[in-house]
């Protein structure tokens, strides 16, 4: 009895030997390599990278190995082992105006300079399912043609040009950084589209399209999409100079909304903004709606108390190791606290039941 | 007067002793992948910048860059921060939860300080010069120059009354606590008693409405004590303290006092009538046994020849 909650050390390692047994799986199956992974699961590494902050696809892949494809477990181990890392210096902010694109497109203009870059897309695939993947063999190369070098200048600041759209001003302040820093209330945009990078798929999803549905409405346009690699930059100090310190690619969307205007302000788009590691277009575009939503109040738009447009709501609740953690531990025991409960609860009912004798003695006396 | 400290001191020291392989010395190696204690030096000395102003304001959440730690939040990441910040090779560890050093969760953290600090570790609570825990304070009364390091889910005694943050700080910083004491009159008014039984809000010095982490209300005056306890919530990213002997009352009122209660038994294996007992459920057929929830703290007890109900049979 008493034995099944305690003496846990030995339970402990029985069961990592058993996960690491079914981790492996049938052995007449043979084992997958970190690098099919990297190269064969791809989307699943780019949301680990992004909701684990750390853009390393062999690492994501090693951990979506170890974490039996689980990748919210996968994210916890990329993060748990970030930690870890001395922070070296800081990067330039990267320049996506000149990303190589894989990926171009826009809702809001039919054609633009650069033009329009379906890239590889499930848009138009018909989802029935292949049983050619099922049977053995390679697919065809593709036709190898000449990369895109076209420039591809973002599509908003053609809007910007006549007003048409709120600028956003750069800024070389530094950004406040949610990793080193406790997250306070009222957050301010930049970290706001921190925790949104990082910010559990799936909730930032359903964040935006509550917005869609009319909790906080503000109908968006996919003004640009763009997926491609960018360089990182970083200032070397005894160099005295930026140096390219390699390539990340990325996933960049930014929304057009509308804007009624104000008293001092003319009617002018606004905008919402996604940017998040890897080939992750859902997130991006989910991230872009909630920052657009998330910015009612800095915009002067009514709060109609939807959960989108609340930043404590929305920050509070968006990172899934976070969330996993402290839903999960009610695995834990709390038999000590039941035990108060318990004890607290019959002694109610015993008054209870006492008081209920009273009564009906007193009924009986009446009667 | 505890039944521990009726005890002859030498006599439970040699009970100790008796049971002193549970007990492992420290190796005084670390696991060389990590820095001592896993976290590096400027972290450690962010988290300790927290506890110094967490007790030079006693009761005060004091907000801190907690880290992604290798274990689940909600698993004691605060508490495993505070403890790494805490530690000192010659430190002698103890964890437990649910007061007891042998359940899965202890286990686990035990093993995390061995690995990456090497010190050594104790299941005897008077051996230990640092304490983590979750849910209890241990039976014996802690001393001088020990630090109990909590585990807290939520630090917010006003969480549950206004779930804003914003909104909570707020009313801390105006001492507006009204709100909690509107709720505990509403429990006497519905249901004759306060029907909060465990993290039972308390206030402290006067002035901070604090959560004691969910430690049943059994426990609640023995958060007056002479040791250093640190609160550490990692996934909330506060760190809150009572410095030693710090002024600590539980909330009530003059006509409905606070009363620490438990369960109305004698532990079955010790016989001890005041120590905070689990509930086992030992047959199909409603058969239950009481016993204490500190194991150490039973253990020694039994090592000096107590005894309880059941204690001469054989446990399946």
């Amino acid at each position: 009895m008493y034995v099944a909650v305690k003496g846990g050390e030995r339970a402990i390692d029985a069961a990592h030997e058993w996960l690491a047994h079914e981790r492996r799986g049938d052995r007449a199956v043979p084992e997958l390599s970190v690098a099919q992974i990297r190269e064969q699961m791809s989307l699943a590494v780019n949301r680990v990278m992004a909701e684990g902050s750390l853009y390393d696809p062999d690492l994501a892949a090693l951990a979506i190995k170890q974490a039996r494809g689980d990748l919210i477990e996968a994210v916890f181990l990329l993060r748990a082992y970030r930690t870890t890392l001395p922070r070296i210096g800081t990067s330039r902010p990267v320049d996506t105006g000149t990303m190589r694109c894989d990926r171009r497109v826009s809702a809001t203009f039919k054609d633009a300079p650069g033009g329009q870059v379906l890239g590889p897309t499930f848009d138009y695939t018909h989802r029935l399912l292949d049983f050619k993947l099922a049977a053995e063999g390679e697919v065809p190369q593709p036709p190898s043609g000449t990369p895109d070098t076209t420039p591809k200048p973002h599509i908003t600041g053609f809007l910007g040009r006549d007003d048409l759209i709120q600028d956003e001003p750069a800024s070389d302040e530094v950004p406040p950084d949610l990793t080193r820093e406790p997250l306070e209330f009222p957050a301010g945009r930049a970290l706001r589209l921190q925790a949104l990078t990082r910010g559990d798929e799936g909730f930032v999803l359903g964040m935006a399209y509550s917005t869609q549905r009319g909790y906080g409405r503000n109908h968006a346009f996919v003004g640009e999409l763009r997926i491609g690699t960018v360089e990182v930059e970083m200032e070397i100090p005894e160099l005295g100079f930026d140096i390219c310190i390699g390539e990340v690619v990325l996933t960049e969307c930014e929304t057009v909304n509308q804007f009624k205007g104000s008293k001092v302000e003319p009617p002018q788009f606004t905008r919402g903004y996604g940017l998040v590691f890897g080939q992750t277009e859902r997130k991006a575009i989910s991230m872009a709606l909630v920052d657009r939503a998330l910015r009612a109040e800095e915009l002067g738009e009514e709060n109609t108390g939807a959960p989108a447009q609340d930043e404590e709501f929305v920050l509070a609740h968006s990172d899934n190791i976070q969330a996993t953690g402290f839903l999960e531990h009610i695995k834990l025991p709390h038999y000590v606290d039941f035990q108060s409960e318990m004890e607290l609860v019959r002694r109610m009912r015993r008054e209870a039941a006492a008081q209920g004798d009273v009564v009906a003695g007193q009924k009986e006396a009446a009667e | 007067m505890s039944v521990q400290t009726a005890m002859d001191e030498a006599q439970v020291d040699q009970a100790q002793a008796d049971r002193a392989s549970t007990d492992q010395a420290g190796t005084g190696r670390h696991d060389p992948a990590y820095n001592f204690a896993y976290l590096d030096e400027q972290t450690k000395r962010m988290i300790r910048r927290a506890l110094l102003k967490a007790l030079a304001i006693p009761g005060y959440q004091v907000p801190f860059a907690s880290r992604e730690m290798p274990m689940p939040y909600g698993w004691g990441t605060g508490g495993v921060q505070v403890t790494a910040a805490c530690l000192e090779p010659d430190d002698v560890l103890k964890v437990i939860d649910q007061g007891a050093d042998d359940t899965t969760n202890a286990v686990s953290i035990r093993k995390f300080f061995q690995r990456t600090a090497g010190v050594a570790v104790t299941e005897a609570t008077g051996e230990a010069s640092l304490i983590q825990t979750r849910h209890r304070i241990p039976e014996t009364p802690l001393t001088e120059g020990q630090i109990l390091v909590y585990q807290v889910p939520i630090p917010e005694p006003l969480r549950f009354l206004e779930p804003r943050e914003t909104e909570t700080r707020k009313m801390h910083a105006l001492e507006e606590y009204g709100l909690m004491h509107v709720k505990l009159y509403e429990d006497i008014a519905h249901n004759g008693a306060i029907s909060t039984a465990y993290a039972y809000p308390v206030k402290v010095e006067g002035r901070y409405v604090m959560d004691p982490s969910p430690i049943p209300k059994f426990d609640n005056p023995r958060l007056e004590s002479p040791a250093i306890q640190l609160f550490g919530a990692g996934r909330e990213q506060r760190i809150y303290a009572l410095p030693p002997y710090c002024r600590v009352e539980s909330l009530d009122f003059e006509d409905h006092p606070f009363e620490a209660s438990k369960a109305d038994h004698d532990c079955d294996l010790c016989g001890c009538g005041d120590s905070y007992l689990d509930e086992v459920i030992v047959d199909d057929e409603g058969g239950r046994m009481f016993v204490c929830s500190d194991t150490d703290f039973c253990a020694t007890r039994r090592a000096l020849g107590h005894a309880g109900r059941l204690s001469g049979e054989a446990l399946a």
